[in-house]
C-alpha cells in the first residue's frame, strides 16, 4: 500500500512540476499577475508530494518491506536500523529520489525567500527550477522508479547493502554532496531568469550570491566528507584518487568557485555580467554531467551504479535540452546584458578576472582528463585510462599560480590600485615566506615542490593577516569593535582562503612526508615505520551483527612508550559473501597512524599495510574552514535586506 | 592605442598565454600518463609494447595463484579464455581478488613476457567485471567462434 502512495504522489508531483514550469512563464508573457503568483503554491505542493514519496520509501526500508524490489536489493533484515534508512540512497533509484527531494527542498526555500525579488523575476526563477525538477522527476519515474514491486514472489530477506556502504560516511556524504550539486541549479535558475526577463543589474548578482555561496559551502563539505570517507573506508589510505566520479563533483566545485568570484565583481562593479551568467550555466551543466557520468556507467569508477544504457541516454537528452536550451537563450539575449563599465588593469576586477581564467582552465583540464578515455574509445583508438600522474602534473602548477594571486588579489582596490601599495607589503612578505619555507624544507629534507608550495602557503597567510590587521587597526576605535564591524562576507573570504592554505599544507606534507609500508607479519612480529614500532599483538575472531570478523590488535610505540592501540579488521559479510577491510586509525593533529589488514597468507601470517601519514587531517580541516567561509558569505547581512524596488 | 582597446588586448594576451601554457602542459602530461589496455590475446600476439606503462587484465585462472612464503610477492595468471598472461605483483591484493574474478593490473611487460604489476585492481562488487576484461573475453570468444564454430561455450 505505502509504495503505491509513494509512486502516486511522485506522479502527481510530476504534474505540479509541469505546471510550475509553464504557468508562471505564461503569466510573465501575458502580464497576468494571477498566473505569476501561482508559482509559490505550485512549488510548495510539488515539494510536499516529493516529501511524501520519500517518506513512504523510508518506511518501506525501515519496515523491511522486501516486496519492493529496490528495498530487496539494497537492504536486509539484519542491517542496523540507521543503515536501513541510509540504504535508501545506497543505490541508483533511491539516490535519485534523494536528489529530487533536495532539489524540491531548494525550490521551497527559494519560494519562501522570493519576496526579496521584484514581482516578475521570482516566479520566473521558480519556473526555471520547475523545469529542472520536471526533468529529474521524469527521469526518476520513467527509467528508475524505486517503487517497483516484487509480487507475488516476495523474497524472505533482502540482498543486503553493499558492505562498503555500511558506514557513517554513507549517511552523511551523499545528502551533503547533493545539497551542493543541486544547489547550483538555483544559481542556474537565477541566470536563466535574468536572460528571460532581461533584468540583470547589480541587485541580480546580490540575489544570486548567497545561494551560490551556500551551495558552494555544501559542495565543499560534501567533497571533504567523501575524501575523508574514502581515506578510512577503502583501506589503502588514499584521500583523493582522481576517479571520474570524484572529478564529477570537483568540476562543479571549481566552476562554482569561479562563479562566486565573478558574482562579486558583477555585484560590486557591474562588469562581467554575461560571463557570470555563462559561468552559472556551466556550473550547473557540470553538475548534470557529473550525474550523467555516475549513473550511465560510461566510465569505470569506484562509485558507479549498475550501468543501464537507457538511463545514460535519458540524462544525456536532459543535459542537451537544459544546457542547449539555456545556451541558445544566452546566445539570443546576452547581447542585451553587456556591461559598459570599464575597469583598470591593476584593479581588483583584473585580479578576479585572472582568478576566473585560471579556475576555468583548471576545470577544463580536469574535464579533459576525465573524458579523454571516452573520446579515445569513441574514436576506436583503444581502451585507456588517464592516471593520477596526469592530473597531478597539470593541476599542481596552475593551482599554485592561482594561490599566488589569491594572496595578492584581496589587497587590491576596485577599479585601480597603485602599484606602490603592493610593492612594499608583497616584497617583504614574499621574502619572509620564501625564507621560512626554505628553513622548514631544509630542516626536514623535502624537495623543491614542497618548498614552493609552503612558500605560497606562508605568503597567503602573511598577506591575509596583514590585510585583516590593516583593516582593524585603521581609525580611532579599538581593534575589537572594528573587527566586529567588518562584513561577514569579508570573513567568509578570509576563512575560505585560509582553509585553502590549510588544505594545501596538508596535501604537500602528506605527499612528501608520509611513510607507507606493506609487510608480511604474524602475531608477535613487529615492524618499524617512521620512528614508530608497531607490535602485532594478536588476532581474534569476532562476531558482528551481520558479519564475522578477524580482528587484529597492534600497539604502536614511540621511543619505547605505547602511544596507540589499533584494531584493524577483516570482515566477512555473510549475506553478500563479501570481504571488507576495516582500517584502524590513530588520528592526530600532525600525524595519523594507519593500519589495515591485507589477505591472510599461509599459517598465521597476514599482509599488513602500515602508514604514518603526516598532517593528513589538515586536508579536511581546510575543507571545513572553506565551508565555514562559504556559509559566512551566504549569511552576510546585506543579502537579507529587501531589494529596493 | 585607444585605452579600451589596449585593455582588451592585455586581457586577450593574458588569456592566450595562460591557455597556451595550459595546453602545452596538458599535452605533455597526457603523452606521459595514458595507459592503454591490452588483453591477454593481444599480449600473446606481441601487440603490447615492453617496458612501457600499460594495463592488462583478465580473469584470474583457477589454481594459478602462487605466493612466496617469505614475502608479499605473488604470481598469478589472467586469461581471456584464449590466451593467458602471467602477472607478478609484490604487495597487498584487493579484497575482491580471487580466482575466477576479473581484474585489471597496471604495470609493464618485461623481456620474458611477464607482466610486472605495480597495482592490481578488482572492483568492490562480486558481480562486476571490468568492462575492458568483459570485452577482451568477448573478443577472444568471437575469434574462437570463427575458428572453432562447434565449441559450445557457456561464458
Amino acid at each position: 500500500m505505502f509504495p503505491e502512495i509513494g509512486q502516486f504522489s511522485l506522479i502527481l508531483s510530476l504534474f505540479f512540476a509541469l505546471s510550475l514550469a509553464s504557468v508562471p512563464l505564461i503569466g510573465y508573457w501575458r502580464g497576468n499577475r494571477l498566473l505569476l503568483e501561482a508559482a509559490r503554491p505550485l512549488t510548495f505542493i510539488m515539494s510536499a508530494l516529493v516529501l511524501v514519496s520519500f517518506i513512504t520509501l523510508s518506511w518501506s526500508f525501515l519496515s523491511d518491506d522486501f516486496s519492493v524490489l529496490y528495498v530487496a536489493q539494497n537492504s536486509n533484515s539484519q542491517l542496523p536500523v540507521w543503515y536501513k534508512f541510509s540504504a535508501l540512497w545506497g543505490g541508483h533509484e533511491g539516490s535519485l529520489l534523494l536528489w529530487v527531494l533536495i532539489l524540491s527542498g531548494w525550490c521551497s526555500v527559494v519560494a519562501f525567500k522570493i519576496k526579496t525579488l521584484p514581482e516578475d523575476v521570482g516566479p520566473v526563477v521558480l519556473s526555471v527550477l520547475g523545469m529542472v525538477s520536471l526533468g529529474f522527476l521524469s527521469f526518476l519515474l520513467f527509467t528508475s522508479s524505486p517503487f517497483a514491486r516484487l509480487l507475488p514472489d516476495t523474497p524472505v530477506d533482502g540482498g543486503d547493502l553493499n558492505p562498503l556502504l555500511q558506514d557513517f560516511g554513507l549517511i552523511v556524504h551523499p545528502p551533503v554532496l547533493y545539497m551542493g550539486y543541486v544547489g547550483f541549479s538555483v544559481a542556474f535558475g537565477f541566470a536563466v531568469a535574468a536572460l528571460i526577463t532581461g533584468n540583470l543589474n547589480a541587485s541580480w548578482a546580490r540575489w544570486a550570491r548567497p545561494w551560490t555561496a551556500a551551495s558552494w559551502a555544501f559542495l565543499t563539505l560534501g567533497i571533504t566528507l567523501g575524501s575523508w570517507w574514502a581515506y578510512y573506508e577503502l583501506g589503502w589510505g588514499g584521500w583523493w584518487f582522481w576517479d571520474p566520479v570524484e572529478n564529477a563533483s570537483f568540476m562543479p566545485w571549481l566552476a562554482g568557485t569561479a562563479l562566486l568570484h565573478s558574482l562579486a565583481v558583477t555585484e560590486k562593479r557591474g562588469v562581467f555580467k554575461s560571463w557570470t551568467i555563462l559561468l552559472a550555466i556551466f556550473t550547473f551543466s557540470l553538475s548534470l554531467l557529473g550525474a550523467f557520468l555516475v549513473r550511465s556507467g560510461v566510465l569505470t569508477s569506484v562509485h558507479s551504479f549498475a550501468a543501464d544504457p537507457t538511463r545514460g541516454i535519458f540524462i544525456l537528452v536532459l543535459l542537451l535540452v537544459l544546457v542547449g536550451g539555456s545556451l541558445l537563450l544566452y546566445a539570443v539575449r546576452a547581447v542585451e546584458v553587456r556591461s559598459s563599465v570599464s575597469f583598470g588593469a591593476s584593479g581588483r576586477e583584473a585580479w578576479l578576472l585572472l582568478n576566473n581564467i585560471l579556475l576555468t582552465v583548471l576545470t577544463l583540464t580536469v574535464l579533459l582528463g576525465t573524458l579523454y578515455p571516452l573520446i579515445f574509445d569513441a574514436l576506436n583508438l583503444g581502451k585507456i585510462s588517464v592516471g593520477a600522474p596526469y592530473f597531478n602534473s597539470v593541476f599542481t602548477p596552475i593551482a599554485l599560480l592561482l594561490m599566488v594571486f589569491m594572496a595578492v588579489g584581496p589587497l587590491s582596490k576596485w577599479h585601480h590600485t597603485k602599484f606602490s601599495v603592493f610593492a612594499k607589503v608583497c616584497s617583504t612578505s614574499a621574502f619572509i615566506a620564501i625564507l621560512s619555507a626554505g628553513l622548514v624544507v631544509y630542516y626536514y629534507g623535502f624537495g623543491f615542490i614542497a618548498w614552493l608550495s609552503l612558500a605560497v602557503a606562508f605568503w597567503v597567510v602573511f598577506l591575509s593577516c596583514a590585510d585583516w590587521f590593516g583593516k582593524v587597526s585603521a581609525g580611532t576605535k579599538g581593534i575589537i569593535p572594528r573587527a566586529r564591524q567588518l562584513p561577514r562576507n569579508y570573513y567568509g573570504m578570509l576563512f575560505a582562503h585560509l582553509g585553502m592554505v590549510v588544505s594545501l599544507v596538508g596535501i604537500v606534507l602528506v605527499s612528501v612526508n608520509s611513510h607507507e609500508s606493506m609487510l608480511r607479519l604474524s602475531p608477535g612480529d613487529n615492524a618499524t615505520v617512521a620512528g614508530y614500532d608497531f607490535m602485532f599483538d594478536s588476532m581474534e575472531q569476532v562476531d558482528g551483527p551481520n558479519y564475522v570478523s578477524n580482528k587484529g590488535q597492534f600497539t604502536a610505540y614511540k621511543s619505547g612508550e605505547a602511544v596507540a592501540v589499533l584494531y584493524p579488521e577483516k570482515r566477512f559479510f555473510t549475506t553478500r559473501q563479501q570481504v571488507m577491510t576495516e582500517a584502524a586509525l590513530d588520528a592526530g593533529f600532525t600525524r595519523d597512524l594507519y593500519v589495515s589488514l591485507g589477505e591472510r597468507l599461509d599459517g598465521s601470517a597476514w599482509g599488513v599495510r602500515i602508514y604514518v601519514k603526516s598532517f593528513v587531517r589538515w586536508i579536511w580541516l581546510g575543507g571545513l574552514l572553506m565551508m565555514a567561509g562559504g556559509l559566512l558569505a551566504a549569511l552576510d547581512k546585506r543579502y537579507r535586506k529587501r531589494a529596493g524596488g | 592605442m585607444h585605452p579600451v582597446r589596449k585593455k582588451r588586448l592585455l586581457v586577450i594576451t593574458a588569456i592566450v598565454l595562460i591557455l597556451g601554457a595550459a595546453v602545452t602542459l596538458v599535452m605533455y602530461a597526457l603523452q606521459q600518463n595514458i595507459n592503454l589496455f591490452y588483453s591477454p590475446s593481444q599480449i600473446a600476439m606481441g601487440e603490447a609494447p615492453r617496458h612501457v606503462n600499460i594495463r592488462a587484465g583478465g580473469l584470474v585462472v583457477d589454481g594459478s595463484v602462487k605466493r612466496n612464503p617469505e614475502t608479499l610477492a605473488v604470481v598469478f595468471e589472467a586469461t581471456d579464455y584464449q590466451h593467458t598472461v602471467t602477472i607478478e605483483y609484490r604487495g597487498i591484493l584487493p579484497d575482491l581478488f580471487r580466482e575466477g574474478q576479473g581484474i585489471v593490473a597496471q604495470g609493464q611487460l618485461n623481456d620474458g613476457g611477464v607482466f610486472i604489476a605495480t597495482e592490481v585492481l578488482a572492483k568492490h562488487d562480486e558481480k562486476y567485471m571490468p568492462p575492458e576484461v568483459s570485452e577482451a573475453v568477448k573478443n577472444a570468444q568471437s575469434s574462437m567462434g570463427e575458428s572453432k564454430a562447434s565449441s559450445q561455450s557457456t561464458y
